[in-house]
């Protein structure tokens, strides 16, 4: 078979030389794990050859006011560099337990009419609904121990803990234990 | 299996293959993806969102806002500048990465437009920084500010960076 290309070349293709490759023949280099390195190998230095890519194309004239920090075009007051309070750990912990539960159980949701087409509507619900506790515990505990109130004060605090810091406590703990025993 | 690299013959006969220079690829590049400072100073900057919104659609030359003028190649000033938010201005335009642009939208930003008299007004943003395109009009229609983007875009793909320019 001849084709003529825009170029006015004549290509020949022959008949027998398109043969469906078979799945077997694309694994003969590496196994499956060996792809899933490549992979990874593939997807490192897509980032690091464009970093260096950027270093060599982008242009770079920093200056006083560009390293800056960003303040909406007003003067910066002190550094940007500011602890934020430990307490927004226990908040995006808590967040997770919503976000799992919306990104687990929203597929389920979507595809429940197929299971009650199929009758398995209840094993459904049920596998659900236990998941949703597992969650719902993890909420329960955080709540029980004051974890959703933002203002807590120590003393709460240490009871969480199970331990007592401060001296002042100690003392007023020996105290009543002396007071106990004179009794 | 060489063959395939064998890039100078296939040239000739390969529809798929192309060659471009590193300046061209990267003019295109930048011009297909002019992320805009939102600098909306005033009525202007309604006429910016019509031209970001479905129906002028700036989106699909590659445009779209930035709040950050770190993430920005191009501050479109749309609207009075006042003497007071000069300074802020200049600093946001030096805190963008290079290679930056500027359009000038609207006849406040181009000359103080009806506010020229007032006592407040700078008159002409290109007092404070260079500007590339203006765009008269009071407001320009979100057309319009649609053509000063392409013309942004013909500026960016007619430079050289990489090649020396002849003096």
């Amino acid at each position: 078979m001849h084709i003529k290309d825009e170029f006015g070349i004549i290509l020949t293709i022959k008949k027998t030389s398109i043969v469906p490759i078979k799945p077997a023949e694309t694994l003969t280099v590496l196994n499956i794990y060996g792809n899933i390195f490549m992979f990874f190998l593939a997807g490192l230095l897509f980032v690091f050859l464009n970093m260096a890519l950027v270093r060599i194309v982008a242009p770079r004239r920093p200056n006083r006011e560009k390293n800056k920090t960003y303040e909406c075009g007003e003067e910066p007051v002190g550094s940007g560099w500011l602890n934020f309070n430990a307490r927004f750990y226990l908040i995006a912990i808590l967040f997770i337990i919503f976000d799992v539960e919306i990104v687990l159980v929203f597929p389920v949701v979507a595809r429940f009419r197929d299971y009650l087409l199929r009758g398995e509507g209840m094993i459904a619900f049920v596998d659900l609904f236990v998941f949703a506790a597992v969650l719902f515990l993890g909420l329960v505990y955080a709540w029980k121990n004051g974890y959703l109130e933002w203002l807590r004060g120590v003393r709460k605090q240490l009871r969480v803990e199970g331990q007592v810091l401060r001296l002042k406590d100690w003392l007023a703990e020996q105290s009543r234990l002396e007071a106990k025993k004179n009794a | 299996m060489l063959e395939r690299f064998n890039i100078v013959d296939r040239l000739p006969r390969d529809p798929d293959l192309i060659l471009t220079t590193v300046d061209r690829a990267v003019n295109l590049a930048r011009a297909n993806s002019l992320w805009y400072l939102l600098m909306g100073l005033a009525c202007c900057s309604i006429e910016l969102m019509q031209t970001g919104g479905p129906r002028a659609d700036i989106d699909r030359f590659g445009s779209l806002f930035r709040a950050t003028p770190r993430q920005s190649d191009l501050m479109i000033v749309a609207g009075t500048v006042t003497l007071k938010m000069a300074s802020r201005l200049r600093r946001l335009y030096d805190q963008m990465a290079e290679p930056k642009y500027v359009i000038a939208m609207g006849s406040c930003a181009n000359c103080g437009g009806p506010f020229d008299l007032s006592y407040s007004v700078v008159r002409g943003v290109d007092k404070i920084i260079p500007v590339d395109v203006y765009l008269p009009g009071c407001p320009p229609r979100p057309e319009a500010l649609t053509e000063a983007l392409m013309k942004v875009q013909e500026k960016i793909k007619k430079e050289r960076f990489f090649v020396k320019q002849e003096a």
